[in-house]
């Protein structure tokens, strides 16, 4: 009798044992993100110096017929990309809630409008009079939008992930670290390209 | 490594079944920090001999006034993957593999923080290494601009290939780069979060805060250096003019991207050695490290100093007068959380009862050829001296003597220091000190006549100069071929030790740590109970046990 009980304390504190450990890798994951997102917030930061320093010292800086570029269908465009940072934080909500065909159509929605605003890059690349090697103006234009809607195509990339793993049963037995790193990713994806339209847009 | 397997397997103890010691696991997808460990020293020290055999070759070509060795192109090859090779394939690795196998032990972990990123950031090493060995068979060879790669130089592209050795060069740094980010963020995470119950901030010996000031330089360095290659790759590859002068573009800029992070990584190469300073003097004096808290926080501020600093790599390239004094003063403020520590290690040996092992050897080499080259560093910090040598030998001299004369004897230290807990057996004390002693001549005969070459005025990168410099050459020569034969008798000490050396006791040194407790080597789980840690680190001369559960 008495060894049965002990078995049966050994297994619950492993268990408990089990749960802490299965948290902590859970924070671990999260930490270390965090930190990833940091270091790589740190090659923005340095595409943004070198920009302003192109900017501020090349003589010649838009290419010969460039007035400059229109402003209003990226605003648009950066409108549904701020909102969608606010939709993807109500189905997180709606995850927290257990709700999960809540959470299911809000984070499709953050797909949707994320999807769109690449489509709306699309096009104004399409109609834009100069390319990638079109001098130092050119040249940062397209990498800074262009990096960073790689950024924002691995976000939706990633959202599609988590959405369909949602479907998966005891997908969050483990906790819920693929849904709030992908979140965060957003986020982040959202304030670069903030700082990276007033940089390119609004100060021409 | 296949006639180390019936050596291993014989070995195999029947008490530890989950751990075989098969040989097998050094070549697989292991997720065990130790093996891990191992993987990155091995591999690092495979590449460290092959950029070792370019040096050979360079210093054979200079043996002699005239370019008569190899073909002046081919020389450039060499010093540039000679260059490169070391400091992605040698150096970063092999840091890596220290920090991977005794942080945790030093932490009292169980493993690091994700065991797969970090197998994963492993298995790229051998993979961007062969990549730059391999850009020797493209059209037109390898890179030639020398490491930094320096534009307008590096985006000429004489071949006309897009496949071309500078393509190459600049894809396997790129990927050099997210394996030290993917290791970074392991290392951090670790390190932050997995301490052992009792393991606070300031009772974490000083390899795993030097190791901890390290890592966050690559992580706010390395993405600058990513950047700068982005725009670089663009410039060779997709038509951009990012630093082509001709077209408006800006090569000072590369410049900056690259310092920004390529002077930090110099810190990043020799904190973690400071580390293995800090470990040893104590062990071999038998004494605890003097200043252990101010020790710990220099680090610190050797991080964030080293943030404010890559300009002065620059003092030539049209730098402004502000510029140059500000980061003229900056550097010469990195010389005093460094004098800290000097000064902390010489008070630590001082009045103590010696044991003059190899890594005693090696790290008391190192803290003197690091007293040198620190002083040479204040020459050069400062603008006037720079100006003067500015691409000379002089700065090649101070840089080998930091990164030879300080860091790889402080590698090597390490390497003795830790042997018998990484293999379980002891090395041979007489090939340990020949190997000191071949070393440390050849060191001083290699690297002490760069710099009166360099004040005379001989450039650096070329293959041949003028006779008035032949005589320091000749020495130099000498003393780059004496520091070749010194690998022989550590790698003979090395494979003959781990195949048949005596067996080593779980603490051969008497030291204090944690990865002294457990058994030489440790189990997969490091710990069979978690370390409970009541007392600092270095309790030298006291009676004090280091744990609560597992006495030390």
């Amino acid at each position: 009798m008495t060894n049965v009980l002990t078995q049966e304390n050994l297994n619950h504190s492993s268990q408990v044992a089990a749960h802490e450990h299965e948290h902590d890798e859970a924070g671990n994951s999260m930490f270390g993100f965090i930190v990833f997102l940091l270091s790589e917030s740190v090659i923005f930061l340095s595409f943004f110096a070198g920009y302003i320093i192109y900017k501020t010292t090349t003589s010649d800086w838009l290419p010969v017929g460039v007035e400059g570029l229109e402003v209003r269908e990226p605003a648009i465009n950066t409108v549904i990309l701020v909102s969608s940072s606010f939709v993807i934080y109500i189905a997180e909500r709606y995850l927290h809630k257990e709700n999960l065909w809540g959470f299911r159509f809000f984070w499709l929605l953050t797909m949707a409008m994320g999807s769109y605003f690449l489509y709306g890059q699309a096009v104004e690349w399409q109609s834009l009079q100069f390319g990638f090697s079109s001098g130092v103006f050119g040249g940062t234009f397209y990498l800074l939008t262009g990096f960073h809607g790689l950024h924002v195509f691995t976000g939706v990339l990633l959202q599609g992930i988590m959405l369909m793993r949602s479907f998966l049963p005891g997908n969050y037995e483990k906790g819920q670290f693929g849904v709030e790193a992908t979140s965060l990713f957003w986020h982040f994806v959202d304030v670069i390209w903030i700082v990276l339209f007033i940089l390119i847009y609004i100060w021409q | 490594m296949t006639q180390i397997t019936p050596e291993i397997l014989t070995n195999k103890t029947p008490e530890s079944p989950p751990n075989p010691p098969n040989w097998l696991r050094y070549f697989s997808f292991s997720t065990d920090h130790k093996v891990i460990g191992i993987q990155y020293t091995v591999t690092a020290f495979f590449f460290f001999l092959v950029a070792g055999i370019f040096a050979m070759i360079i210093r054979g070509e200079l043996i002699t006034p005239e370019a008569d060795l190899v073909d002046r192109t081919v020389y450039n090859a060499l010093f540039t993957m000679h260059g490169t090779i070391m400091l992605f394939g040698w150096m970063f690795p092999v840091l890596a593999g220290l920090a991977n196998y005794l942080v945790p032990l030093m932490i009292g972990a169980r493993d690091m923080a994700f065991p797969r990123l970090n197998a994963a950031a492993f298995w790229m090493v051998p993979f961007f290494g062969m990549m730059f060995i391999l850009s020797f068979l493209v059209p037109g060879g390898p890179a030639q601009a020398g490491w930094w790669s320096y534009p307008p130089v590096s985006i000429q592209n004489p071949s006309g290939q897009w496949l071309n050795g500078e393509f190459l060069w600049l894809l396997a740094v790129a990927l050099s780069g997210v394996s030290s980010i993917m290791g970074a963020v392991n290392i951090v995470t670790t390190i932050v979060r997995m301490r052992c119950p009792g393991m606070g901030w300031f009772k974490m010996p000083i390899f795993v805060w030097t190791v901890l000031a390290a890592q966050i330089i690559q992580l706010f360095g390395l993405p600058a250096l990513t950047a700068g290659a982005i725009m670089l790759l663009c410039d060779l590859s997709f038509g951009t003019t990012f630093f082509d002068p001709a077209q408006g573009g800006d090569p000072v800029l590369f410049q900056h991207f690259f310092w920004f992070y390529s002077h930090p990584a110099v810190y990043v190469m020799i904190l973690p050695v400071f580390g293995i300073f800090s470990e040893i003097f104590p062990v071999y004096a038998r004494k605890p490290l003097f200043g252990y808290k101010v020790v710990a926080v220099s680090s610190l501020i050797i991080v964030a100093l080293s943030a404010v600093v890559w300009v002065h790599h620059m003092f030539a390239s049209g730098t402004p007068d502000w510029m140059r004094m500000l980061f003229m003063i900056s550097t010469m403020l990195i010389s005093v959380p460094t004098g800290i520590k000097v000064f902390a290690w010489v008070a630590t040996i001082w009045g103590g009862k010696l044991r003059l092992d190899s890594a005693m050897l090696f790290a008391l080499g190192g803290l003197i050829n690091f007293v040198f080259s620190g002083i040479t560093g204040i020459m050069l910090s400062s603008t006037p001296v720079d100006i003067h040598v500015n691409n000379t030998y002089f700065v090649v001299g101070h840089f080998h003597y930091v990164i030879y004369g300080a860091i790889v004897f402080g590698l090597y230290a390490a390497i003795y220091h830790w042997f018998p807990k990484m293999t379980g057996k002891m090395y041979y004390e007489g090939l340990g000190k020949l190997h000191f002693w071949l070393t440390f001549i050849g060191t001083s005969l290699n690297f002490i006549p760069m710099h009166p070459l360099g004040l005379m005025g001989m450039p650096r990168r070329v293959a041949s100069y003028d006779p008035e410099f032949a005589f320091w050459n000749f020495i130099a020569s000498i003393g780059a071929f004496i520091l070749g034969m010194s690998i022989i008798p550590f790698l003979v000490n090395m494979v003959a030790s781990w195949l048949s050396g005596p067996s080593a006791p779980d603490n051969p040194w008497r030291a204090i740590g944690l990865e002294w407790l457990v058994s030489s080597p440790p189990d997969v789980e490091n710990f069979e109970e978690i370390p409970i840690v009541i007392s600092e680190p270095y309790t030298y001369g006291t009676s004090e046990p280091l744990t609560e559960n597992m006495g030390g």
